[in-house]
C-alpha cells in the first residue's frame, strides 16, 4: 500500500531550470538600475546626444532619389489622373435614382432583398443627409484602388503560391505594408507623386494590396489534392491546370480577398483625405471634426460607417452563399436579369441627363445645412453631463493611465493624488507582490513568479520611469526564449534602433497606450465573448455590433470619443479600445464554442460546477483561440496608434503625424517602422508562443 | 483464371519511392544488384522515408489487381508512381511495354488524357461544376466540341446511373453519388488503364456494398485492366483476381485471393487474412483437380462459385462436381472430399486463434 505512495512522492530537492538563470541576472540589473537611478538619470532617460541623426541622413538620402526619380512617378501621376478624374466625372453625372437602381439590383443578387432595403435606405440617408458629391467622389477613389490592388494582389499571391522560397520575403513585405501606418508612406508618396488626389489612391492602392495576396495564396495552397490530382490525370497542361482546375477551386476564397481588398481601400481613402484636395467624405469628416461640429461629423461619420457596411455586405455575399441556401430573391436575380437592371438603370441615367442637363436632382438643402440647432443640442449634451463623462475620464486617468505612466512611486505624489505614499506602504506593497509571487511559483511555476514580479515592478515605476536597459533585455530575452535566438536578436537591434533614434519617450508612451488599451479590452472583451458563449441571445446581439464595429474605418471611432470627452489621451484610449475589442468578443466566444464536446462532457459528468468546466476545461482548450484573438486585439491597437495620434497624445502615433505636417519623410519613416516593429515582434511572439503550447501537448 | 495467356498491360518492375533530402543518392548503383531489405534499412537510418520499396508486379490486360495494406504502408504513393503523380526515385513502369517514366511531359499529358483513369478517396470533384460539367471535363481539356463532350458525358452519367442529376452540383449530392460522378468522369475518355485510389473508403458500409456491386457489373461490360487500392480486406477479397498485400512500403505477397488465404507468405499475412472464411474466398476453380481423362460427373458448377454455394448440394449427396474450363483449358473435376479437406482446415484455423 504504502510503496507505490512512496515512489510519487515529489522530490523536494529544488532545481534551477538553464532558462531562469538569465532573469536572475537581469532581476539583479533592475535592483541596481532603480539604486542608481538618481545618480544615472541616463539609465531611464536616453541622452539626447547619444541619439543618431538617422532621420537626417534619410532625408538627404530621399531628397536626392526623389529629385532623380520625381519625373517618372509625376508622369505616373499624370497617367493615373486621367482614370481618376474619368471616375469622379461619371459618377457625378450618374443621377442619383439610376444608382439606386443599379446598387439595389447588385444588392439583391448579391444577399437578397434584406441587403437591397438597406442599401436603398443607406443611399435614401446619404441624399437626405446632403453627402452625395461627396460620397461618389470617395467611391470613385475606391473603384480605382480596388482593381489596382485586386489584379496586384492577385499577381503576387501566384507568385509565392508558385515560388514557395519568395514567401518569406513576400510576407515580410505584406507585413510591413499592413503594419506600417499609412501616414508614414504619405510623405514619400507625397514627395514623389506631387500634392493630389493621386497620392491618396497609391497609398490606398498599397494598404490594399496584401489581403488580396495573403487570401490567394491561402486559396491556392487549399486546393485539396485529389481535385488538383483529378485535374493532372485528366491531362491538364500546367495552364488548364491552373485556370480551370485551381483558380475556379479557390474561387471562394478569392473573392474574400477581394472583400478585404475592398473594405481596406475604402478605410484607406477615408484616412488619405487628410492630405485633403479631393471634396471627399473623409475630408468631411475630418473638417468637421477640426472644427468641433459634432452634429456634421457624426452625420457623415454615419455615412462612412453605412457606406462600409454595405460594399462589406454587397462584397461578401458573392463569396459566400448564405447556410440556408439562396433566398427566393436571390434565385428570381438571375445574371440576364441582373444585366437588365443595369441596363435600364443606365438607360434613365441617360434619359434623366438628357430632359435635364444641368440639374442634379440633389435635394437643395441637405440635412446638414441645418445643423445648427443640432449642434447646439449635442454640446449642450455634452455640457449638461460634462459631470458625469469628466467623472469617468478622470477616474480612469488618475486611477489607470497615470499609474501605468508613471507608476505607483510617480502619481503617489501631493500634485497627482493629493496624498504621498509613507514608506511602511511601499513595504507593504513589497510584501504583496513577493505574497503573489510566491502564489504563482506554486501554481503555474517560475514564469508565472516572474510575470508577477514584472508587473509589480512596472506597476511601481511606471512605463516612463522604467530603465531602459533592463526593459530592451528583457524583452530580448523573452523573445529569445519563446520564439529562438533569432526573435530574440530581432527585438534587441528594433528596440536599439528605436533608442538611438530618440524615439524612447514615444515609444514607451505607445507601449503603455498599448498595454493598456489591450489589457481593457481582453477584459470586457472577455467578458462579453464568454457571456456570448454561453448564451445565444447575447451572441445575437452582439454579433450585428461586431460585424459593424468590424467594418468601420478607424476614422469614424474618433467621433464618438472626441464629442465626449475631448482632446487627450483618454479619448484615444477609448477610440483605440473601440477599433481592438472586436477580436477579443470573437475569439473568446468562438474558442468556448468551439472547444471539443466530449471533453467539456466528460468534465460536467464529473460534477464540475459551471464556473469550474468554464475555467478548468474550456478556457485552457480554447486558448489558442484566445491567444490568436490577442493577436489580433494588439495588431488593432498598434494600427489605431496613427489615427488616434489626432485626438492628441504623445506616442510614435503622433511622431509620425508630426512628421507628416513638417513633411519630414525620415522621421515619419523611422517612427512608422517603429510601430510595424512593434506589431511584428508582438505578432511573431504569440505566434511562437502557440506554436510551442501547441507541440507541448502533442 | 489463366492470366498467363492474356498480354501483360502494366509492369512495374523494382520501383522505389524514397522521401528525404537527397534520395537520388542511393540510387546511383550502376549495374550492382541492391538488397532491398538492406538499403529499407539503411534510409531509414539515415533520416529518409522509404514509402515505397522495391515494388515489382505484372497486370495483365482486363485483369483486377487489388493493391491492399494499412494505411501508411505505401499502396497511394505506389499508384500515384504508376501514373506519375508522384515520381519515382527508382524503377521502371513499362506501359504496354514502353518505359513510362522516360515519357516527356507533353507525352504524359497524352498519355493521361488517353491512356489511363483515375478515381480518388475524396472524390476530386471540381467544385464549382455540374455533374455534367466534372464528367465532361477531361474531355473539354482535350478541346473536343461542346455538343460531342455533352453526348459523352450523358452516355457516362447514364452508365453509372445518376441520370436526371446532371445539372447538380456535386455539394449537393451524397457521397456514394459524389464518387459514381467520380468514375463516370474517370472512364469519359474511355481508359484501358483504370486507377482506383481508396474509391469506397469514405462511404457508409451499405453504401460501399451497393458500389462494389456496381464497380463489378461495370467491369462484367468494360473490361477495363484495373489497379483497385484498399485498405478493406474483405473488399480486396471480393473484388480481386489477383491481389498485393503491402507492409512498411515493401510488397510482402502477390497472388490469387485462394494462394494467400492457403499459403499466406509470413505471419504479417496469415494474421491479416485469418479472419477471411476459407469457404467463401476459395473457388471450385481453385481446388478442382484436371479430369484426366476419367469420366465427367453429371453435376456441373462455375469455375468461380465459391465452396460455400456448394454446400447445401454436398449436404444433399452430391460427391463430384465438373468444373467446366475457361477458353481452352480442359474440364476439372471438384470431389467432395477436397470441398470437406478445406472446411477441415478452416475449423483448425479457428481453433487455432
Amino acid at each position: 500500500m504504502t510503496a507505490p505512495a512512496a515512489a510519487f512522492r515529489p522530490s523536494l530537492r529544488f532545481v534551477v531550470e538553464p532558462a531562469l538563470l538569465p532573469w536572475c541576472g537581469l532581476a539583479v540589473l533592475a535592483g541596481l538600475c532603480l539604486l542608481l537611478k538618481n545618480e544615472l538619470p541616463w539609465l531611464v532617460n536616453f541622452p539626447k546626444q547619444w541619439t543618431l541623426p538617422l532621420a537626417t541622413y534619410i532625408n538627404a538620402v530621399t531628397d536626392i532619389v526623389v529629385a532623380v526619380i520625381q519625373p517618372g512617378f509625376r508622369a505616373l501621376s499624370v497617367l493615373l489622373d486621367a482614370p481618376m478624374r474619368g471616375a469622379r466625372l461619371a459618377l457625378a453625372w450618374l443621377p442619383w435614382p439610376a444608382v439606386m437602381l443599379a446598387v439595389a439590383a447588385l444588392a439583391l443578387k448579391s444577399s437578397g432583398e434584406r441587403l437591397a432595403v438597406f442599401a436603398l435606405a443607406t443611399l435614401a440617408y446619404i441624399l437626405l443627409a446632403g453627402y452625395w458629391a461627396q460620397s461618389m467622389n470617395t467611391l470613385a477613389l475606391v473603384l480605382l484602388a480596388v482593381p489596382i490592388s485586386t489584379v496586384l494582389g492577385f499577381l503576387l499571391g501566384v507568385l509565392g503560391y508558385a515560388r514557395p522560397r519568395w514567401r518569406p520575403v513576400l510576407n515580410g513585405a505584406l507585413d510591413l505594408m499592413q503594419t506600417v501606418p499609412a501616414f508614414a508612406y504619405l510623405i514619400p508618396l507625397l514627395l514623389l507623386f506631387g500634392f493630389g488626389p493621386v497620392v491618396g489612391l497609391i497609398a490606398s492602392a498599397i494598404y490594399a494590396t496584401p489581403p488580396m495576396v495573403r487570401n490567394t495564396m491561402l486559396g491556392l495552397d487549399r486546393v485539396p489534392a485529389a481535385i488538383s490530382e483529378a485535374g493532372l490525370m485528366s491531362g491538364c497542361t500546367r495552364r488548364q491546370q491552373f485556370w480551370q482546375v485551381e483558380v475556379p477551386t479557390a474561387l471562394p476564397q478569392l473573392l474574400v480577398g477581394f472583400n478585404q481588398t475592398t473594405m481596406a481601400a475604402l478605410s484607406m481613402v477615408i484616412v488619405a483625405a487628410i492630405i485633403g484636395g479631393f471634396e471627399d467624405i473623409g475630408w468631411e469628416v475630418l473638417s468637421s471634426m477640426r472644427k468641433a461640429e459634432f452634429g456634421q461629423s457624426i452625420l457623415s461619420g454615419l455615412v462612412i460607417a453605412l457606406l462600409a457596411i454595405l460594399i462589406d455586405r454587397l462584397t461578401i455575399g458573392y463569396a459566400k452563399a448564405p447556410e440556408t441556401g439562396p433566398t427566393p430573391a436571390m434565385r428570381w436575380m438571375t445574371q440576364r436579369r441582373l444585366a437588365l437592371s443595369l441596363a435600364v438603370a443606365l438607360a434613365l441615367a441617360i434619359v434623366i441627363r438628357l430632359a435635364a442637363p444641368d440639374a442634379m436632382l440633389l435635394p437643395e438643402t441637405g440635412l446638414r445645412m441645418q445643423m445648427g440647432a443640432v449642434n447646439q443640442w449635442l454640446l449642450g449634451l455634452v455640457r449638461d453631463y460634462a459631470w458625469f463623462f469628466n467623472g469617468v475620464r478622470n477616474a480612469v486617468l488618475y486611477c489607470l493611465l497615470l499609474p501605468m505612466r508613471v507608476g505607483i512611486a510617480g502619481s503617489a505624489t501631493p500634485a497627482m493624488w493629493g496624498f504621498s505614499l509613507p514608506s511602511s506602504v511601499l513595504a507593504a506593497y513589497l510584501v504583496l507582490v513577493l505574497a503573489l509571487a510566491v502564489l504563482a511559483l506554486r501554481s503555474f511555476g517560475w514564469r508565472g513568479a516572474l510575470a508577477v514580479l514584472a508587473a509589480g515592478l512596472v506597476l511601481y515605476t511606471g512605463f516612463l520611469d522604467l530603465p531602459w536597459p533592463v526593459f530592451i533585455l528583457a524583452v530580448a530575452l523573452l523573445a529569445g526564449q519563446v520564439g529562438g535566438p533569432r526573435l530574440g536578436f530581432f527585438a534587441l537591434v528594433g528596440f536599439g534602433l528605436i533608442l538611438v533614434n530618440g524615439l524612447w519617450p514615444q515609444l514607451v508612451q505607445s507601449l503603455y497606450l498599448c498595454t493598456l488599451a489591450v489589457l481593457l479590452c481582453l477584459l470586457v472583451g472577455g467578458a462579453l465573448g464568454t457571456w456570448a458563449a454561453h448564451s445565444d441571445h447575447v451572441s445575437h446581439i452582439l454579433k450585428p455590433i461586431c460585424d459593424a464595429l468590424q467594418t468601420m474605418p478607424q476614422f469614424v471611432f474618433l467621433i464618438p470619443a472626441l464629442m465626449f470627452f475631448k482632446v487627450g489621451e483618454f479619448t484615444a484610449l477609448i477610440a483605440i479600445m473601440l477599433y481592438a475589442i472586436v477580436p477579443p468578443i470573437r475569439y473568446v466566444e468562438h474558442g468556448l464554442r468551439h472547444v471539443r464536446p466530449d471533453v467539456v462532457e466528460a468534465v460536467e459528468q464529473m460534477g464540475a460546477t459551471p464556473m469550474q468546466t468554464l475555467l478548468q476545461a474550456k478556457l485552457p482548450l480554447a486558448l489558442p483561440v484566445v491567444m490568436l484573438g490577442l493577436n489580433q486585439t494588439i495588431m488593432a491597437a498598434l494600427s489605431m496608434l496613427a489615427i488616434a495620434a489626432l485626438v492628441g497624445t504623445r506616442d510614435l502615433g503622433q511622431a509620425v503625424y508630426v512628421a507628416l505636417g513638417k513633411a519630414d519623410a525620415g522621421m515619419g519613416l523611422i517612427a512608422g517602422l517603429s510601430i510595424a516593429f512593434l506589431a511584428i515582434l508582438a505578432d511573431r511572439l504569440i505566434q511562437a508562443a502557440v506554436a510551442r503550447s501547441a507541440a507541448a501537448s502533442h | 483464371m489463366n492470366t498467363a495467356a492474356r498480354p501483360i498491360k502494366l509492369a512495374c518492375r523494382n520501383v522505389w519511392k524514397v522521401y528525404g533530402r537527397r534520395p537520388a543518392y542511393y540510387f546511383d548503383s550502376r549495374g550492382y544488384i541492391i538488397d532491398p531489405d538492406a538499403l529499407a534499412e539503411r534510409l531509414r537510418a539515415e533520416a529518409h522515408l522509404p514509402a515505397v520499396v522495391d515494388a515489382s508486379f505484372e497486370v495483365a490486360t482486363g485483369e483486377i489487381f487489388v493493391i491492399m495494406g494499412l494505411s501508411g504502408s505505401g499502396k497511394s504513393t505506389l499508384v500515384r508512381c504508376l501514373s506519375r503523380l508522384v515520381e519515382p526515385s527508382a524503377g521502371e513502369v513499362l506501359l504496354d511495354g514502353r518505359n513510362l517514366l522516360a515519357a516527356s511531359g507533353k507525352e504524359l499529358i497524352e498519355l493521361r488524357r488517353h491512356a489511363m483513369g483515375m478515381v480518388f478517396q475524396n472524390f476530386g470533384l471540381l467544385p464549382h461544376l455540374s455533374v455534367l460539367g466534372n464528367v465532361a471535363f477531361p474531355l473539354k481539356i482535350q478541346g473536343k466540341p461542346a455538343k460531342e463532350r455533352e453526348a459523352r458525358a450523358r452516355e457516362m452519367i447514364a452508365l453509372v446511373g445518376l441520370e436526371g442529376r446532371e445539372a447538380s452540383f456535386p455539394h449537393q449530392l451524397s457521397g456514394g453519388q459524389q464518387q459514381r460522378v467520380g468514375i463516370a468522369r474517370s472512364l469519359a475518355v474511355g481508359p484501358e488503364l483504370w486507377f482506383l485510389d481508396e474509391p469506397f473508403s469514405a462511404l457508409d458500409p451499405l453504401i460501399r456494398k451497393q458500389m462494389q456491386d456496381e464497380f463489378l457489373r461495370l467491369q462484367r461490360m468494360l473490361k477495363k485492366t484495373i489497379i483497385f487500392i484498399t485498405h478493406d480486406i474483405a473488399e480486396a477479397f471480393r473484388l480481386a483476381d489477383r491481389l498485393a498485400i503491402m507492409r512498411a512500403g515493401k510488397i510482402v505477397q502477390i497472388g490469387r485471393p485462394a494462394d494467400i488465404v492457403l499459403n499466406p507468405a509470413d505471419d504479417y499475412v496469415a494474421q491479416f487474412t485469418e479472419d477471411m472464411p476459407l469457404l467463401r474466398v476459395i473457388t471450385a476453380g481453385d481446388i478442382a483437380a484436371p479430369a484426366n481423362g476419367a469420366a465427367l460427373p453429371e453435376r456441373s458448377v462455375a469455375a468461380d462459385t465459391s465452396l460455400e454455394a456448394l454446400i447445401p448440394q454436398l449436404a444433399s449427396g452430391v460427391t463430384a462436381f465438373t468444373v467446366p474450363g475457361v477458353g481452352d483449358s480442359p474440364s476439372a473435376v471438384l470431389d467432395a472430399g477436397a470441398v470437406l479437406a478445406v472446411l477441415e482446415r478452416e475449423q483448425a484455423r479457428r481453433k487455432s486463434s
